[in-house]
């Protein structure tokens, strides 16, 4: 793996691969020294054209723990004001010797871009690209289910793991890389959102099943996971084109509250990427529920980012 | 310009539209005869021997950048690469720095154009002022303006107020004119940035849906036929569009349509790697509406060719696809594309081609003189076109100032090799010059 910029194009065996270096990663978490020597010597650069701090942190705490140099570069800019361009930015970092570039923007296509147009040798991870996708919140998403949902779980998928993603699927970078990674693990895929936050074409596909309330899901399928995706404010209104009439309709369709979580197996976990509306799409009873895992996906985020940069840093001179 | 003083010229074993083997004997400006025997003493003698004439091609959608954005491309380097490309007149879109919306303007287009004598370069001008939307330009002064105005178009932009349109299109009856329509409903594609379909939802990329499109050419044919006022629509992309259009000529509508040689050849899918140079507005689309495009063009439902030319410099396309321009160059590989896409599938014949790249476009811009047959007395613009000389696009071997063409590494079968106009040759393949010779046959 050279670079780590969807989820599309990781096969089970590199995601399975990642998802149990996950874990040894972790499990380094546990001991009182937590720092591990095997980025030494490694230059890594969160570049954030957006702002992300949660994102941002666990990408630089991941590095720092294995030992890296780690630069933080905010280019913050938009499609209006563009500030330094991308091929300007990345001729600077490979100037500078970044072995690695984890780069959030605003672009769908941004990583892929950095990766692809020879700006720049260093490896690219994806933190996020416009409404495209952000594998790693996907991967630590899997590493947090497959701890609690599958037994003995070190070498396994995700095969017969139902998960509902509710929300914005039409831009959440998110679910962008859910989906895919969820279908590759095995995993059944349930979606459920209003259409007007629907991806075209989805309601057509054969390999997920959508529906249009939050209670129609739970009524159809026997859900293992939730995962709840937070509601964007500039979605709601908008001259008219607002994606849905108010909040309290999207909370009355589609909010998770106790009584919903009620419903579904007692086994259920509830996942979001945070940060939460609390309120909106899930109430404080939902979230602060022992089935919440919300708080250990954070912590989870880092051991799938350290051995992301692990896998394609590391990996380089020990090929395996 | 200098059309009668220029050197006279004999084509000789040449293919007229690809039907008849004649010779084109230029002179005096015009076709003086198709027979070597009356080419005048000391003729530059063309061997034109698996060679296709076709009358000079016209483009009725060009992008210039002059005035404003002389960085992207100048109305002399639009011109050099039209006439490499085989055209003898371009239309000049009217969405410079200052926007082509006075008398002004069009004439100092017009008359650069006249200056750097490669093409006849008419401009389009505006529909409205500053293409805002919101006003008439004054259009009967730029009809009677020297520069003679006949197409109208807020090209960029739609003409989206329907009011506006309406009147638009009943205002330019009184000199004969067309409003081009660039039919592209804000509201539903605002911030897109290629078609809506399952690419735009695997890439994360805002859609720009078919109806965007199709919506205001359904409103605009029945406003035409309403008003019984003619109406262009530009750059055709959707195959509901097709439809539309094929609709409204059967109800007698007086409609025209283009579609650009990227829509007949290009899909969504080339948008996988985000590279901008395949951004362009409107976008490209699926293989259905690629194929329907094709039949369209085939049955006569979409009238011409035209290329959308849109230069842009390499910092606009170098760069995230987000914040890319939109449009890509395609004088030089128009032909070409056509010939691929129609002519060597069975579509389209050389006639029709002469059809699609010449006279109709001649006769919606109001073009005199360009669009004539190849007959005696007619004015000498030619395009001599080499069917089967294939080559590879090389965008860094273009004459535009810009190099944004998606077509780098695509073999074409063909291109122009020789262009004619009123009989002075503003383009000759090296390969012509060299083996062309002086005097009169044997």
């Amino acid at each position: 793996m050279r670079h780590l910029l969807d989820t599309d194009t990781l096969t089970r065996d590199e995601a399975i691969r990642i998802l149990d270096a996950s874990a040894q990663m972790a499990a380094t978490q546990e001991r009182e020294m937590r720092k591990l020597p095997t980025l030494r010597g490694k230059t890594v650069v969160n570049l954030f054209f957006e702002d992300s701090t949660r994102t941002r942190i666990s990408f630089e705490a991941a590095a720092k723990r294995l030992s890296a140099d780690v630069i933080n570069f905010s280019a913050k800019g938009s499609s209006l004001s563009k500030g330094e361009s991308l091929k300007d930015t990345a001729l600077t970092l490979q100037a500078m010797g970044a072995d690695a570039v984890v780069i959030r923007h605003w672009a769908s296509g941004a990583a892929s871009r950095l990766a692809g147009s020879g700006w720049m040798h260093g490896h690219v991870i994806n933190a996020g690209d416009g409404t495209h996708q952000h594998p790693t919140q996907a991967l630590l998403d899997a590493f947090t289910m497959r701890r609690h949902l599958v037994d003995d779980s070190a070498g396994k998928a995700l095969d017969g793991v139902t998960v509902a993603i509710v929300g914005d699927i039409l831009h959440s970078r998110v679910a962008g890389s859910n989906i895919p990674l969820l279908r590759t693990l095995g995993a059944k895929v349930v979606v459920v959102a209003p259409p007007t936050l629907l991806p075209y074409g989805m309601t057509d596909r054969d390999d997920l099943d959508v529906h249009y309330t939050l209670d129609d899901a739970i009524e159809a399928h026997d859900i293992d996971a939730v995962m709840m995706l937070r509601v964007q404010r500039e979605r709601m209104t908008g001259g008219g084109s607002g994606f849905f009439p108010s909040p309290e309709e999207y909370t009355r369709l589609f909010g998770l509250d106790g009584d919903r979580l009620r419903r579904m197996p007692d086994h259920a976990i509830v996942l979001h990427p945070g940060p939460m509306n609390r309120g909106l799409e899930i109430s404080a009873e939902a979230a602060d529920s022992p089935r919440s895992v919300i708080v250990e996906q954070v912590s989870n985020g880092v051991a799938v980012r350290m051995a992301a940069l692990y896998l394609l840093l590391a990996g380089e001179e020990a090929p395996q | 310009m200098t059309s009668t003083t220029a050197r006279a010229h004999l084509i000789e074993n040449v293919s007229l539209y690809g039907d008849t083997t004649a010779d084109l004997v230029l002179a005096g400006g015009v076709i003086a005869s198709l027979s070597a025997a009356d080419a005048p003493a000391g003729a530059v003698r063309i061997d034109g021997s698996g060679l296709v004439a076709l009358p000079g091609l016209v483009d009725l959608h060009t992008h210039l950048r002059e005035p404003g954005r002389e960085d992207a491309e100048t109305i002399a380097t639009g011109s050099r690469s039209a006439a490499n490309g085989g055209f003898v007149a371009v239309h000049a879109m009217a969405n410079t720095t200052p926007t082509a919306d006075t008398a002004g303007v069009v004439e100092q287009v017009w008359s650069r154009g006249r200056e750097v004598g490669l093409v006849d370069v008419f401009p389009v001008g505006a529909v409205t002022v500053g293409l805002a939307g919101t006003q008439l330009s004054e259009m009967a002064a730029m009809a009677n303006s020297r520069a003679q105005v006949r197409v109208f178009s807020d090209d960029g932009k739609c003409v989206h107020d329907p009011l506006l349109m309406r009147r638009a299109l009943e205002y330019v009856k009184t000199f004969g004119g067309v409003v081009a329509q660039h039919a592209q409903d804000p509201r539903l594609t605002e911030g897109a940035q290629m078609n809506e379909g399952l690419v735009s939802a695997e890439l994360g990329l805002a859609g720009w849906p078919s109806v965007a499109e199709e919506s205001i050419i359904a409103r605009d044919v029945l406003l035409a036929g309403h008003v019984g006022s003619r109406v262009h629509i530009c750059h055709l992309s959707t195959a509901g569009s097709v439809e539309i259009i094929r609709w409204a000529k059967a109800r007698g509508i007086d409609v025209t349509a283009e579609v650009m040689p990227h829509h007949l050849l290009l899909t969504d899918e080339s948008a996988r790697g985000y590279d901008p140079r395949f951004k362009v507005n409107p976008p490209l689309r699926t293989q259905a509406d690629v194929d329907a495009l094709r039949a369209g063009l085939a049955d006569g439902t979409i009238d011409i060719v035209a290329t959308d030319h849109a230069p842009h410099p390499d910092e606009d396309k170098d760069c995230e696809w987000g914040a890319a321009a939109m449009g890509m160059i395609g004088l030089e590989t128009a032909l070409g594309i056509v010939q691929k896409a129609m002519v060597d599938t069975g579509a389209l014949t050389w006639r029709d081609v002469a059809r699609v790249l010449s006279e109709t476009p001649a006769r919606i811009g109001r073009d005199a003189g360009h669009g004539r047959p190849l007959a005696a007395g007619e004015p000498a613009n030619v395009t001599l076109v080499d069917p089967a000389a294939a080559w590879t696009v090389d965008p860094a071997g273009t004459a535009s100032r810009s190099n944004n063409s998606p077509f780098g590494g695509i073999t074409l079968p063909g291109r122009a090799v020789a262009t004619f106009l009123r009989g002075t040759p503003t383009h000759l393949d090296a390969r012509l010059t060299e083996t062309s010779t002086e005097g009169a046959p044997a």
